[in-house]
């Protein structure tokens, strides 16, 4: 198994460094950020100072073997806009992302997984249809334009709810969370649940087809010879059986419920790191976006490990080993 | 001895009343667009330069118009040809507790232009100037040349303390130990992303701050910032969407306030260029630049419909523009009428020119930059097809355009032949926006930096210039006049319109608006 580990690490070292070729020359390619941060006041002198000081007066290659070098010593660059390291200012923004990711993920998992086995196991039943039907508006429906109804019925007109922004935050074992406190919850609800619409869909429709399948196979009518209880062979061997296709999707979704949060923060004027790539892209603060990419794409690779290791778990036939290579 | 008590308690009852009503006044404020810094000197950008008004005192303060009253200085006048001499306000406190002198003022001025990594420095407005302290309260600004738009640089540069915010790092402002200024209120806290919270400056040496606590947050998307309004999540709300402004009116929760900004949208033509890279003939061969004959850029500007723009477009939020800057500035010409539509008349003047059968153009411009900006440009194209100059429309993000507009052909030059843009006159006076786009393209001068059509005509050169030196007030503002009169009349640039903001606010509140579009808490009263 560590053998299997270190070659994904190697492996994920390599796609690092294609990675930064290609984010790095193709942000750079696009637009001007000189023009973009000048005071429009400042003169020609001014201008090409700025140009100077922001080093895009070097040619790209030695630009990009500069920003390799600060990278190896984990430097990304400073940020254009706020003269800050770009990668603190994502750390800074990490946080935010994080726990609406993981609020997401965990609405998606407690909503999606029983209205899902409750489809699957009664598919005939009326409430099962709507179920399904549900799911496919899930699927279908922007996300901006359900965010904004959502901030439309639950906080303009019904007024339960905050309408935008992060609550406060307070400090539990070390981390520092909004998750922990009244005012943080009633603020992060609203962004968590239409981030997870689309999840919760997926869980649905994933877990009803794994307990349709999987209520016709031989080991549950023996289970169900051996005069097992239903509740037994449906929450112990079915569900543990139709977890591992679950669990691989939504592993591979948190990734992309970090990734694309983009719209849902904007919405919701959530500071997290979706809309600082947004506003970084918008102005064209090319350190942040770069360091931005290179850290999704560490976390696409992360989760992917998770995922494996997690499947031998599940799943003792599944064993961690290269496959020729 | 006893009645004594009664009333001192009684007294101090109702104290402690009127503080907890005050402890109420919390006011929140929903931002368009991002602060970066609590540094006031990291980025000279209007988000940042209205934030920091709260919490730093210029020597020299804009009101809603722009125009100069005293600040930190009391009075600002010129003592010789070089030498302007201010006298600071005696008896103001930094929020520290520690006095406001000249030392202040001079070290704020050898800090603001040398931030490190400021994107955009307010050398802009230093440089040329040395300060001198005379006595603790008078300093001298010196320049090698006659220098008349002292008071509008100097309003632009926040007084920072000498103790505590002249050696500091921006980051010691962004956590508040350095933020430390002479302003109407104080720092609290700054998220970055998430929010700024001021408290009021109970010895604020003006008048007195009306909110006791300020919360400003950024909601970038319109919509939402909207929604934020309705749902009573703020109070105030800056950049409200040109769409949602019919809607909010028919609202009794809200107010709007709307006043025309100091941005002027105007067009720029290639008038550098023998053949213009985005202009040819009917059939696409090669034609010698029409723009550079001023009958075509005449004839453009009446085949302009302004005032069809104005209600069409922009929806009636905006003001039809035949000059650099709106009624009421310093420097306007009273003499210019916004050009009348006359597509008859520009036909004829077309054909005079010997373009009777019209010409093909390409009109460039941003969408993401000006309000209704890829709108505008549409409309344009079609005006002008028909009076026979085909035009075609592309616009691309702001991040792309600027860059192709000011130095994007081979040759480092402006890349388009024919470009909508916009420009804010920050100093709020006709200067800026004649030496930055009708001055000559001249860079060991640092003028005409943003003269992307690279008009150019020595005798306006040579009013600009004048103007820039003279120091009397009424002789400067006739010359700037004049200079504006001579470019409208060779038709330099195509002003259409002036950009009019609107802030939302919840019932009970009005907002003073600002021809600097700055959203500021000072400006937020209550109605009633």
């Amino acid at each position: 198994m560590s053998a299997f580990v270190i070659r994904r690490l190697l492996q994920a070292f390599l796609v690092m460094a294609l990675m930064s070729v290609i984010v790095f020359f193709g942000v750079n390619v696009i637009g001007d950020p000189v023009y973009m941060l000048v005071s429009p006041d400042a003169d020609q002198a001014e201008l090409e100072a700025a140009i100077a000081r922001l080093g895009l007066d070097r040619p790209i290659w030695e630009q990009y073997l500069l920003f390799l070098q600060g990278a190896l010593r984990g430097d990304l660059g400073n940020s254009f806009i706020f003269g800050e390291p770009a990668l603190k200012l994502i750390f800074h923004h990490m946080p935010a992302t994080l726990e609406l990711a993981f609020s997401a993920l965990f609405l998606s998992v407690v909503i999606g997984i029983p209205l899902g086995l409750y489809a699957g196991l009664y598919p005939d039943n009326p409430i099962s249809k709507g179920i399904m039907a549900g799911s496919i508006l899930g699927f279908s429906l922007p996300t901006f334009w359900v965010g904004l109804m959502l901030i439309m019925v639950f906080a303009v007109e019904l007024g339960w709810l905050p309408s935008t922004g992060r609550g406060d935050t307070a400090t539990f074992l070390g981390i520092e969370s909004s998750l922990f406190t009244a005012d943080g919850l009633s603020h992060l609800f609203l962004p968590a649940l239409n981030l997870a619409l689309l999840k919760i869909s997926l869980a649905v429709r994933l877990t009803r087809a794994g307990v349709r399948e999987a209520m016709g196979q031989d080991y549950v009518k023996f289970a169900r010879a051996k005069g097992l209880s239903t509740r037994r062979i449906i929450f112990v061997h079915v569900l543990k059986n139709i977890m591992i296709p679950v669990v691989t999707v939504m592993g591979l979704e948190f990734g992309s419920l970090i990734g694309f949060s983009v719209v849902t923060e904007t919405i919701f004027a959530w500071p997290g790191m979706g809309k600082l790539l947004i506003d970084a892209i918008l102005q064209l603060d090319r350190p942040v976006v770069v360091a931005y990419l290179m850290i999704i794409v560490l976390f696409f690779v992360i989760i992917n490990l998770i995922v494996d290791i997690l499947y031998s778990i599940l799943d003792p036939r599944v064993r961690l080993q290269d496959q020729g290579a | 001895m006893k009645k004594m008590t009664t009333a001192t308690l009684v007294a101090a009852g109702a104290l402690m009343l009127g503080a907890g009503a005050a402890t109420a006044e919390k006011l929140t404020v929903g931002l368009a667009s991002e602060t970066t810094s609590i540094d006031p000197q990291f980025h000279n950008v209007g988000p940042n330069n209205a934030l920091s008004l709260h919490i730093f005192d210029r020597l020299i303060l804009q009101d809603e118009r722009q125009r100069l009253m005293p600040g930190l200085a009391v009075s600002w006048t010129p003592v010789d040809d070089l030498t302007w001499e201010f006298k600071l306000r005696e008896g103001v406190k930094f929020h520290d507790g520690s006095d406001f002198t000249a030392d202040d003022v001079v070290c704020t001025f050898e800090r603001a232009p040398n931030v490190p990594n400021s994107p955009a420095s307010f050398a802009t407005y230093t440089k040329g100037k040395t300060v001198e302290k005379v006595d603790d309260y008078t300093v001298h600004f010196k320049t090698e040349e006659p220098y008349p738009l002292m008071g509008n640089d100097v309003s632009t540069v926040a007084i920072i303390s000498d103790s505590v915010g002249c050696g500091a790092t921006t980051e010691e402002f962004n956590n508040g130990t350095a933020a430390v200024g002479t302003g109407p209120y104080k720092f609290v806290s700054y998220t970055p992303g998430q929010s700024v919270v001021f408290e009021r400056n109970e010895d604020y040496w003006g008048e007195k701050p009306e909110w006791t606590e300020v919360e400003f947050r950024p909601i970038s998307s319109g919509p939402s910032r909207v929604a934020a309004l309705l749902a009573g999540d703020v109070d105030v709300i800056s950049g409200v969407p040109t769409t949602d402004i019919t809607t909010l009116e028919g609202n009794d929760d809200v107010a709007l306030y709307q006043g025309p900004s100091n941005r002027v949208i105007y067009l720029h033509m290639d008038q550098f260029r023998e053949n213009s890279p985005h202009i040819t003939a009917l059939d696409g061969s090669e034609i010698k630049n029409p723009l550079l004959d001023v009958r075509v850029r005449k004839a453009i500007s009446m085949a302009i419909n302004r005032d069809a723009i104005v209600d069409r477009v922009m929806e009636g939020v905006a003001v039809p523009a035949g000059q650099l800057l709106p009624d009421g500035f310093f420097g306007v010409s009273e003499n210019i009428e916004v050009p009348a539509y006359d597509p008859e008349g520009a036909k004829a003047l077309l054909a005079e020119a010997g373009y009777g059968d019209g010409f093909a153009m390409t009109i460039h411009g941003p969408n993401d930059r000006y309000i209704n900006d890829a709108k505008i440009a549409e409309a344009i194209a079609q005006m002008l097809t028909r009076v026979g100059i085909r035009t075609a429309v592309e616009t691309m993000p702001r991040s792309v355009y600027f860059g192709r507009a000011s130095s994007g052909s081979p040759e480092g030059e402006p890349e388009f032949s024919f470009i909508l843009v916009g420009w804010g006159a920050g100093s709020g006076e006709a200067s800026s926006p004649l030496k930055a786009l009708i001055h000559t393209f001249d860079k060991d001068a640092g003028l005409g930096a943003t003269n992307r059509g690279r008009h150019s005509n020595p005798d306006i050169d040579a009013k600009i210039k004048e103007a820039l030196a003279t120091v009397d007030d009424a002789k400067r503002q006739d010359l700037l006049a004049e200079a504006t009169e001579m470019a409208m009349d060779t038709v330099a640039i195509i002003p259409t319109h002036f950009q009019v903001n609107t802030w939302g606010t919840r019932k009970g509140l009005a907002y003073a608006p600002r021809t600097d579009e700055y959203t500021i808490a000072m400006g937020v009263k209550k109605t009633n």
